[in-house]
């Protein structure tokens, strides 16, 4: 099959492109030498199956950055039949010398000017034909948002697939010539080929900015963006998961139990109900949350405000060794934090995405909200409710700042943070649904069976040995509860809560629901009730905290392993949220009691 | 590779205010990364540049070259020098 490559600077339209080249129909591929998700996609041109293949944005063959090196891997060891080189005909003077040097590469190459649509209006003229003549290249106009000259571009691949592909030799960086050489010969191309107003005119986007950047306003207007975005997403999404769970509560309900019953050994229905089918239960509830999550995050990346974000918090941000995109994704935590952890990818250096996975899931998220709000109202007087919820986020806040301040050392990137403020654009609603369409087939296909393995293990453990009253203090899961009374005891958490945290490993959304079954109880009054009578404010403060802070689902876990494609950092991570839990309700417990609480 | 300049009037970028035009005349950096960075987006010596506005409490410079917008970091910007038009 032969392959062809899309390469060029960041945000210069590859993925909008490589959309309209494969549709809907692109997947992560695996390839050799290459650690990042690269997107593949086949089309049939001229007869002859060809594979489309979307590379990292890059500004320089021989740069450092962790982008650099994938695409320089990448060419090594995978040799494209054809290099497409997709360039932002409006930032030509710049981005020509990302050409210039890839065509010092034996490679074969097309040449893309994306944006033909942007450069009339900013009266930038392009002569193709002598631009073309100069380089001894085929280049084509085109403008991939709306498609125009796409038709052509797949004639001129299918064109050029017909001759065979130049040797590519053994070190690309012994290739690459010198700067100089390439800014003289950039100067000859652009004077002769291309026509630039000497001002620019004072443009929409600069109008726009003088609002969305103002030195007072900025911020808030930012606060408030935010804001709406959190709300449109997780205001949709709340009601569209919990319908999802009581379709599949019906469907169980009504069709299964009843079917199964009659036909199937206790355990084997216990396994298949409690086990698998709530495992996949558990991966749908995520789907809705992940859809309107990446429609409204495509909204705000799409229109340029993403980086308008990182401008304004970088200052703050910065000294956390984070940038102001890691923030939205760690407001956007406060909701969900698996979605959250998926849109870190914008970020591109892999020390500032990975510190920043690390400290999202300390974002108090909503499920964790349902457990706090559970039990502040059942062991403190009202009024202190909301301090006790506010004390919390506090301590979300805390924990997610100090993680941030331990590992930035060791996750610190020699990446230069100099960032492109692309002009506003509005997004269409078809980059926008295949965003959506992308990232969720990716989490289903990358996390579910992780998470399904998760919550079977989990109705095991509370399930056997056979006799044992599910739940109960004698499954394997009690027992690992009080085993474990030893550390969990200097907290002042019983057993039985005990089993609430390792059930809570699945999912904050079944602790309530644990508890009442561990206590034996059907109703949530005579919970709360009980409660009252185990636990007094300091213990149930303890496990709020610890709750808090250890991990905030299995679904988090499968994502942070299937974003950081690394077994080692997430047990890190998992590691070191517990041993925070640990400490940081250690420290509380004990010294309340000193105090004489 | 540029050569430092020793002209008179020269400044580090970080210095300008927001509404200054400039043309750099130099990058001084021992850090290759950020050098090919610097490069590839267009500021290398001679060329114009636009100072747009800062960030926040000591936040980002956002500078102008040519048609391409860039946010800068100030401690990064004081590693270009330039002279103001
Ligand atoms: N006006 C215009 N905008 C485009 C065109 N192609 C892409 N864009 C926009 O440019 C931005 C960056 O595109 P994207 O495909 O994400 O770039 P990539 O980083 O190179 O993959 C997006 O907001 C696109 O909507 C085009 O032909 N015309």
């Amino acid at each position: 099959m032969k392959r062809v490559a899309l390469l060029g600077m960041p945000n210069t339209g590859k993925s909008t492109l490589f959309n309209r080249i494969t549709g809907g129909s692109a997947r992560v591929g695996n390839w050799p030498g290459v650690t990042v998700d690269l997107l593949a996609g086949k089309l049939l041109l001229g007869g002859e199956m060809v594979e489309f293949i979307d590379l990292p944005g890059i500004y320089d063959m021989h740069g450092y950055s962790d982008d650099e090196q994938v695409v320089r891997h990448f060419l090594h060891d995978n040799v494209p039949d054809l290099v497409v080189v997709v360039l932002n005909a409006t930032q030509i003077e710049r981005q020509l010398s990302l050409l210039l040097q890839l065509r010092s590469l034996d490679l074969n190459l097309i040449v893309l000017l994306n944006m033909a649509d942007e450069t009339r209006k900013l009266g930038i003229t392009i002569n193709r034909r002598k631009m073309a003549e100069m380089l001894e290249l085929p280049i084509l106009l085109v403008s991939a948002k709306f498609g125009r000259g796409v038709p052509e571009v797949l004639e001129a691949i299918t064109r050029t697939l017909r001759y065979p592909t130049p040797g590519m030799a053994e070190d690309l960086r012994a290739q690459l010539e010198n700067d100089d050489h390439i800014e003289v010969e950039m100067a000859r191309v652009l004077s002769q080929s291309v026509e630039i107003p000497v001002r620019m005119s004072d443009s929409d986007t600069d109008r726009l900015d003088r609002l969305m950047l103002h030195p007072f306003w900025g911020l808030p207007i930012f606060f408030l963006i935010m804001f709406l975005l959190f709300k449109c997403i997780f205001l949709l999404g709340q009601p569209l998961q919990s319908e999802v769970a009581s379709a599949f509560t019906a469907i169980r309900e009504s069709a299964l139990e009843p079917l199964l019953l009659a036909v199937l050994p206790p355990p084997l229905l216990g396994f298949l109900l409690d086990g698998v089918y709530n495992g996949v239960a558990t991966v749908a509830s995520f789907v809705p949350i992940i859809v309107l999550f990446f429609l409204f995050m495509a909204i705000v990346e799409d229109t340029g405000y993403l980086s308008r974000a990182a401008f304004l918090m970088d200052a703050l941000m910065a000294r956390m060794g984070l940038d102001g995109r890691s923030f939205v994704m760690l407001l956007m935590g406060f909701g969900c934090n698996v979605p959250a952890l998926m849109g870190t990818r914008v970020i591109r250096s892999r020390g500032q995405r990975l510190l920043s996975m690390l400290v999202i899931p300390f974002s108090l998220c909503s499920a964790r909200l349902q457990v706090f709000v559970f039990i502040t109202a059942a062991l403190f007087a009202p009024p202190h409710a909301p301090l006790v919820l506010f004390s919390l986020y506090l301590a979300s806040f805390a924990a997610a700042l100090l993680t941030a301040l331990i590992f930035k050392k060791r996750l610190s990137s020699d990446e230069p943070f100099v960032l492109e403020l692309p002009p506003y654009r509005f997004p269409t609603m078809r980059q926008l649904w295949l965003r959506s369409w992308h990232e969720v087939s990716h989490f289903l296909r990358r996390a579910s069976l992780f998470i399904v393995a998760g919550v079977v293990l989990a109705w095991v453990l509370t399930n056997f040995p056979t006799g044992a009253y599910p739940g109960s203090l004698d499954t394997w899961a009690g027992m690992i509860g009080s085993q474990l009374n030893f550390m969990f005891a200097p907290l002042g958490i019983p057993p039985e809560l005990t089993i609430a945290l390792i059930l809570g490993f699945i999912a904050k959304e079944i602790v309530v629901g644990s508890l009442a079954v561990i206590y034996g109880h059907h109703a949530l009054d005579a919970l709360a009730n009980t409660l009252t009578h185990q636990l007094d404010w300091v213990q149930a403060y303890s496990f709020m905290l610890f709750t808090l802070i250890y991990t905030p689902c299995l679904s988090t876990i499968a994502t942070l392993r299937s974003e950081s494609k690394s077994g080692g950092f997430t047990l890190v991570a998992l590691a070191w949220s517990l041993s925070l839990a640990w400490l940081v309700s250690f420290l509380f417990y004990q010294a309340a009691r000193a105090l004489g609480y | 590779m540029p050569k430092v300049s020793s002209a008179p009037a020269s400044e580090p970028l970080s210095g300008l205010r927001p509404g200054d035009i400039a043309t750099i005349v130099g990058l001084h950096t021992a850090d290759d990364a950020l050098r090919q960075r610097l490069l590839a987006l267009g500021m290398r010596t001679g060329k114009t540049i636009i100072i747009m506005r800062q960030a926040p409490f000591g936040g980002p410079l956002q500078v102008r070259l040519g048609s391409t917008d860039l946010l800068i970091r100030t401690n990064e910007a004081d590693k270009i020098s330039v002279r103001k038009t």
